[in-house]
């Protein structure tokens, strides 16, 4: 390590190894991922995997994403939900694809993936 | 990026409940189960809660799991990890709400009230991983104060945040750095005293266990600050895990570049290395400490010269201690007015005390300076176990003295504490509760010191011998008042004619509880009685005819035949005999025998 640049690149990479190592704060953005045995059995840990995969890669930390069991509709799974800013964005038959839109798109832009929302399906 | 993070602490206290096997059956499960890439399982220092340990936090959830076992392992992966259910019969009560939600962990009176700088990354990093270190800010202030402040400047710095010592004398740490800084001289030292030996004390233990790399980093910065290239962490080896946890921080800075030569590309050098002490009480003071560092037999030498001046090797040194040391990186990133935000006019920022004795909550906790005796023993601790009363508080150890119940509302802080006849000491705080007796409490304290006096001056070595002898008397109920008097006499004696620190406050726990607790010494003086039921020689165990059923249960248990009785007729104790056990009181159905 020869200079504070260096620290910081060093920094900035191992945060997203420790994100998500709280509880979420006001404003955070926190998404989460249906992972009973019917969201898993559709598909959600590749969805699950896509996420953390994307979050990390932009390097989001004011994101939380986590798993939570069953949401009810089985036969919409997987079922992505998005808390942010007092709402509640509920995706299904999502897709790791799908998944990184939403990232992208919804978190990073604050555009809705309304085409991927419950009541479009 | 993880979904979960699994906490496992990994402090002192959790360790001997056996959390390593906790972790290692994680860490097992979590990669049979596929999951290793979504959850990170790892271990950090100290939570706090040690009375609870050992302890666990999942997160993002901040599940606060407590006395978890190597059994609850399963449960809590099947249940929590992979459908997502949090296991609530493992819950910390308190993060439970009466509606059944779980209450963020802040919020709990445990931790409402505590503010933790010096504790911040304790029970949030992995202390062997340097990489979660820098996540956190770390070697951040390393590299402001290297690339753009000046000595001069970092001292002003701390000067200004109001720092004092957190070793218990309270000197004012910028003062300290700026007299080392004005020394003249090519070679200067940076010391960090880790020699805790208070006891009942484990803060520094805790610090380094769980931060080992704040430490590193402040003195790192200290030695910028004063001129010096060279440190050394002087730690009792009696603390294992501090020592290996500090041993693998310093081998990783330096792999960093973060130690060793030319750091982050300027001029500067600096290395540590570790000194590891035999567990003496007397290497804790710094005169003795340094003669130690130096291949001597710890013993304290004359101040003046002050290590400032003339120190370890004879060169200009700072000694500073470890809690001190943890606050430093905080006060360059923050600023020496966010610092000096917190606690009291004259006793700037934080204090960690560590909770023992007889309280709910035993652990670690952080707070304000200013923050008053009634709120961490009552609001942080839980109060006395099983509904006793509260009767004193020892802060400092056997260096320091009571606080007596009636002053439980005093505002904390050096000064205060010394207006009462106490000091804030390293912090270890021991709560005591209408059980203890304190003529024992003190008997117990001087007995310490008279073990640990070095040697080296009379006043201590003789002084506090003679003075445990009258203690002696006064429990076995063989002192006069006259003895009383000449008690107070020799404490003073020693306190003036020490040579060191040592000598000089090891009378305090004599003198603090003489004046706040007189009435029990004539107790045992005059009535030849023990207000508290503890000094053996002044106790009775006596039957009472009324209630004792004959049931020969307590002569059947009396291990020296001291009691006697025919069945179903009273019986009784034969004082001769007896040596006050208490197997028969215990042992007792019907609450027939009773002590005064």
């Amino acid at each position: 390590m020869k200079s504070l640049e260096e620290l910081r690149a060093l920094r900035e990479k191992m945060r997203s190894q420790t994100d998500n190592r709280s509880v979420a704060a006001d404003g955070e953005t926190v998404i989460k991922v249906g992972m009973a045995t019917c969201g898993i059995a559709a598909g959600a840990r590749p969805v699950l995997e896509a996420l953390l995969d994307e979050a990390e890669k932009r390097r989001l930390h004011n994101v939380s994403i986590s798993q939570t069991g069953c949401i009810g509709m089985c036969r919409l799974e997987p079922i992505v939900e998005v808390f942010r800013d007092g709402q509640k964005y509920t995706y299904v038959y999502m897709t790791p694809e799908k998944a990184r839109r939403v990232v992208a798109e919804h978190v990073v832009n604050g555009n809705v993936c309304t085409e991927f929302l419950i009541g479009e399906n | 990026m993880f979904r979960s993070h699994i906490l496992v602490c990994g402090g002192t206290g959790c360790t001997s409940g056996n959390s390593i096997k906790i972790y290692e059956a994680l860490v097992h499960r979590i990669y049979k189960e596929g999951l290793d890439k979504e959850v990170h399982v790892t271990q950090t220092g100290c939570f706090g809660l040690c009375a609870l340990g050992p302890i666990m936090i999942v997160y993002p959830e901040g599940a606060f799991y407590s006395q978890v076992k190597v059994e609850d392992v399963d449960e809590i992966v099947n249940e929590h990890i992979i459908k997502g259910r949090i296991v609530t019969r493992l819950l910390y009560k308190e993060t439970v709400g009466h509606d059944g939600n779980i209450k963020a962990l802040n919020d709990t009176n445990f931790y409402k009230k505590q503010h933790r700088v010096a504790l911040r990354n304790c029970g949030v990093i992995n202390p062997e991983k340097i990489d979660e270190y820098i996540a956190y800010d770390g070697y951040e202030a390393l590299g402001k104060v290297l690339t753009e402040m000046t000595p001069q400047d970092v001292i002003d710095e701390i000067t200004r945040s109001g720092l004092r010592g957190r070793g218990g004398a309270g000197f004012p740490t910028g003062r300290k750095w700026q007299f080392a800084r004005n020394s003249e001289g090519k070679k200067k030292y940076v010391c960090c005293n880790a020699d805790e030996g208070d006891p009942g004390a484990f803060m520094d233990r805790s610090i380094l266990e769980g931060d080992p790399h704040a430490v590193i980093e402040a003195m790192a910065i200290a030695a910028y600050a004063i001129g010096s290239d060279q440190g050394y962490i002087y730690i009792r080896a009696e603390y294992p895990i501090a020592v290996q946890r500090l041993t693998i921080a310093i081998q990783q800075a330096r792999e960093y570049g973060l130690l060793g030569k030319n750091i982050f590309g300027t001029d500067f050098c600096f290395d540590l290395d570790i000194r590891l002490g035999a567990g003496a009480f007397v290497c804790g003071e710094e005169t003795a400490l340094m003669t130690s560092i130096e291949g001597h037999r710890g013993e304290p030498r004359p101040r003046p010269p002050f290590p400032a001046v003339k120190g370890l090797f004879g060169k200009p040194t700072i000694l500073n201690n470890v809690e001190t040391y943890a606050n430093v990186p905080q006060i360059i990133l923050k600023g020496a007015d966010w610092f000096s935000s917190m606690g009291t006019e004259k006793s700037r920022g934080t204090k960690v005390f560590a909770l023992g004795g007889k309280i709910q909550n035993t652990g670690l906790v952080e707070i304000p300076m200013g923050t008053t005796m009634r709120e961490i023993i009552y609001d942080i601790g839980g109060g006395c176990p099983n509904g006793k009363k509260f009767k004193a508080a020892q802060t400092g150890g056997p260096s320091g003295g009571c606080i007596p119940a009636h002053l439980i509302d005093t505002p904390i802080d050096y000064d205060n504490l010394i207006s009462i006849g106490s000091m804030m000491g390293s912090g270890g705080l021991i709560v005591m509760d209408e059980d203890n007796c304190m003529v024992d409490i003190a008997k117990f304290f001087l007995e310490f010191t008279v073990d640990e006096s070095c040697g080296k001056c009379t006043p201590c070595r003789v002084g506090t011998k003679r003075l445990y002898e009258m203690l002696c008397k006064v429990t076995d109920g063989t002192a006069t008042m006259e003895d009383l008097d000449k008690m107070e006499e020799l404490c003073y004696y020693i306190k003036e004619n020490s040579l060191c620190g040592l000598g000089q406050t090891a009378p305090n726990p004599v003198l603090s509880t003489l004046r706040y607790f007189r009435d029990e010494y004539e107790a045992h003086v005059r009535d030849k009685r023990c207000p508290a039921g503890v000094c053996k020689k002044l106790l009775r165990y006596k039957i009472v005819e009324d209630k004792c059923k004959g049931c020969t249960l307590c002569a059947r248990n009396c291990p020296v035949g001291a009691i006697t009785g025919t069945v179903k007729e009273p019986h009784v104790i034969d004082p001769a005999k007896c040596i006050k056990c208490g197997v028969c009181m215990e042992k007792c159905k019907f609450g027939a025998i009773v002590k005064e």
